[in-house]
């Protein structure tokens, strides 16, 4: 280390080396939410740029007009999160099981093989299968299982599917690396004292790689509340979530004040599961 | 000593080798006995076998072949979870979510037991191990040796009807293993339960054991009690892995009834009692001598020699003063022999000086002669 660093590190001014990263946070996290803030108690003037005077109207038709789609985003985001919890753990163990190192290799790549394509294509592909004319429903009527083509795309249930396809890894990655530091020696002790697999999963396994749910869960319900994409291509009308609607309220001559009110909304449904989430770690970190 | 406990019957078992083709025998055929309220420990250096053997009697490997009987039952297809035995493991592995006394508690509510019944045995448990102050506090807050006894008291509250421990010393300081010796031999006395102890340390097993059973590559060499494992090793490993033996290569010169004339060298012929299993004439043999039932004397001024003694005449190499004892190392012809004399007074402590020419003698039935 170069003599002036050290002394920088020994003497009280390693504070100076936090300056980069703090003016980074103050002018580009900080004052654009306290821009946006500010923004959301004014008034829609033309071509939907804010004006004064101040009013809360932008949040009590938050809540009033735009609460259905609120409620269904979380709804979304919440199905999400637990259709992805229920398949990334049992895959996180199958990873975890394989003898060899290779088998683990091979399984967590393909875990990650998504990520390897733009989502937007990803997202259109499965427009293509999806759809009317789509491979699923050519496939359903070939082998006779359905008379006409079923609704797919645009449906609830294909919003649901895209996000869990996308989020999965989200959710079987932090599973997988608690699962990797637990030693399944407990699962003997747990065996000896007379519990079962049922008991043995919910008294020792569950409990111990809990920190991996939680990081999956919190990683899944955040992306998934503010997605945009997928709603929008799979689910057309039926998708609508808070991301489309923040879109159309500041594209075009939309009103930002009230989109400002959304996105603060929504930022303050992320922030909490996110402090949950630092509270619960930190409270584990003190035990530690 | 009447009821068998556990019975191992002729049991196997394999692993799939490193190499991909075939598999490794780690338990090679093994079989014997375990009495009810025995404390039975099973030695043997690393990969010997035991803690695989010990792990089937648990439950986590089901043998190759063979046969494991527990009070009668045979185990075969029993789970872990079913099986009446508990197991304190190397380094403990304690739930760390749980607090200590949940971590008691867990086999009891396994088990059903109601709550309040479940808490005030977990309690009693922990005052059994002498711990009755940690309940609340979770596992990593405790020293070793008291994790230690919380893992003791985890398995002993639901008593067993056997108790397994896979090396459960293994992890404590010098002086805290052999305060744990005396405790772990006194509870075992005192509840009575039957306890398999799995360990390399031979003091361990001497100092706790009813009987032993000394493992190497997957048989079992040796089962005995450690009087009995200690004076009358069956081979040269069994006499080298318990005590210190020292080895004397000789030749079988003739014999006389029960008893041979051994050459050491040349010069020296000395008698003693031959093995019950057959030894033909000119034989190559080992004679087994430990160095604390050796006597040394100063060649001219030694006392006649008793009878029922032997006696070779050797020169002293290297003196070592230990404090308690005396060790010499004295060469007989092309043999070198370790020899431990107690300091019984401090004056017997600088008797014999290097380089002197000394007698050795032993008391007869304290040689073994082992065929090789």
């Amino acid at each position: 280390m170069a003599l002036w660093l050290r002394g920088l590190v020994r003497g009280r001014g390693y504070a100076l080396l936090s300056v980069p990263a703090v003016v980074w946070l103050v002018l580009f996290f900080i004052a654009p939410v306290i821009i946006v803030l500010g923004i959301s108690f004014m008034s829609r003037g033309t071509g939907g740029l804010p004006v004064l005077p101040l009013t809360l109207d932008n949040y009590s038709r938050t809540f009033n007009v735009f609460g259905g789609v609120i409620g269904q985003s979380v709804r979304f985001a919440l199905i999400t999160t637990i259709v992805c919890l229920l398949l990334g753990y049992p895959m996180a163990y199958f990873i975890k099981t394989r003898r060899t190192r290779w088998a683990k290799g091979v399984a967590l790549f393909l875990v990650v093989l998504p990520f390897w394509t733009n989502l937007l294509i990803r997202t259109y592909a499965w427009r293509f299968l999806l759809a009317r004319e789509g491979l699923i429903n050519s496939l359903l009527l070939e082998l006779r299982l359905i008379d006409a083509p079923i609704q797919i795309l645009n449906t609830e249930f294909a919003v649901i599917l895209g996000l869990v396809y996308g989020m999965l890894p989200f959710m079987v990655l932090p599973i997988y690396a608690s699962m990797e530091r637990f030693d399944f020696r407990y699962i003997e002790a747990a065996q000896d004292l007379g519990a079962g697999a049922w008991a043995a999963f919910w008294r020792v396994l569950l409990p111990m790689t809990l920190p991996g749910v939680i990081a999956g869960c919190v990683l899944v319900f955040v992306p998934s509340i503010g997605s945009y994409v997928t709603p929008d291509l799979l689910g057309g009308n039926r998708g609508l979530m808070i991301a489309t609607l923040l879109a159309s309220q500041l594209t075009g001559s939309g009103n930002m004040p009230q989109g400002a009110a959304i996105s603060m909304v929504l930022l303050a449904m992320i922030v909490v599961p996110l402090a949950v989430y630092v509270w619960t770690g930190r409270k584990e970190g003190q035990r530690g | 000593m009447s009821d068998v406990k556990v019975r191992l019957v002729n049991v196997v078992k394999e692993f799939p080798s490193q190499e991909k083709s075939g598999q490794t025998r780690a338990v090679d055929g093994i079989s014997f006995d375990i009495y009810d309220g025995e404390f039975f420990a099973m030695l043997g250096p690393s990969g010997c076998g035991k803690t695989t053997t010990l792990r089937m009697i648990a439950g986590f490997e089901q043998p190759t072949s063979g046969e494991i009987i527990l009070d009668g039952v045979p185990m075969q297809g029993v789970p872990a979870f079913q099986r009446p035995v508990n197991t304190v493991f190397q380094d403990y592995v304690l739930f760390p979510h749980m607090t200590v006394l949940q971590n008691v508690m867990f086999g009891l509510q396994m088990a059903k037991v109601p709550q309040a019944e479940a808490r005030r045995r977990a309690q009693d448990a922990l005052d059994l191990v002498r711990l009755p102050k940690v309940a609340e506090r979770k596992p990593r807050e405790l020293s070793g040796g008291q994790q230690q006894r919380v893992a003791l008291a985890r398995a002993l509250v639901n008593r067993p009807s056997v108790l397994l421990l896979d090396e459960p010393l293994g992890a404590l300081d010098l002086k805290l293993r052999r305060e744990m010796q005396v405790e772990l031999k006194a509870m075992q006395t005192e509840l009575g339960i039957t306890f398999v102890y799995v360990t390399h340390d031979q003091e361990e097993a001497l100092t706790m054991a009813d009987r032993i059973a000394v493992m190497a590559g997957g048989h079992v060499l040796q089962i005995g009690t450690p009087s009995a494992i200690y004076e009358t090793p069956n081979s040269r490993f069994v006499a080298d892995f318990i005590g210190e033996t020292n080895f004397l290569e000789a030749q079988l010169v003739r014999r006389q009834g029960a008893e041979g004339i051994v050459a050491l060298d040349d010069d020296t012929q000395v008698r003693v009692a031959l093995p019950e299993r057959g030894i033909s004439d000119d034989q190559l043999v080992t004679l087994a001598i430990r160095p604390e039932r050796l006597v040394i004397q100063p060649y001219n001024s030694a006392p006649p020699l008793p009878d029922g003694w032997e006696e070779v005449v050797g020169h002293v190499g290297q003196v070592q003063y230990i404090g308690t004892d005396m060790r010499y190392y004295v060469r007989i012809g092309g043999h070198h022999v370790r020899v431990r004399a107690q300091n019984a007074t401090a004056a017997t402590a600088h008797l014999i000086r290097e380089r002197e020419v000394v007698r050795l003698r032993w008391q007869r039935d304290n040689a073994r002669l082992l065929i090789q």
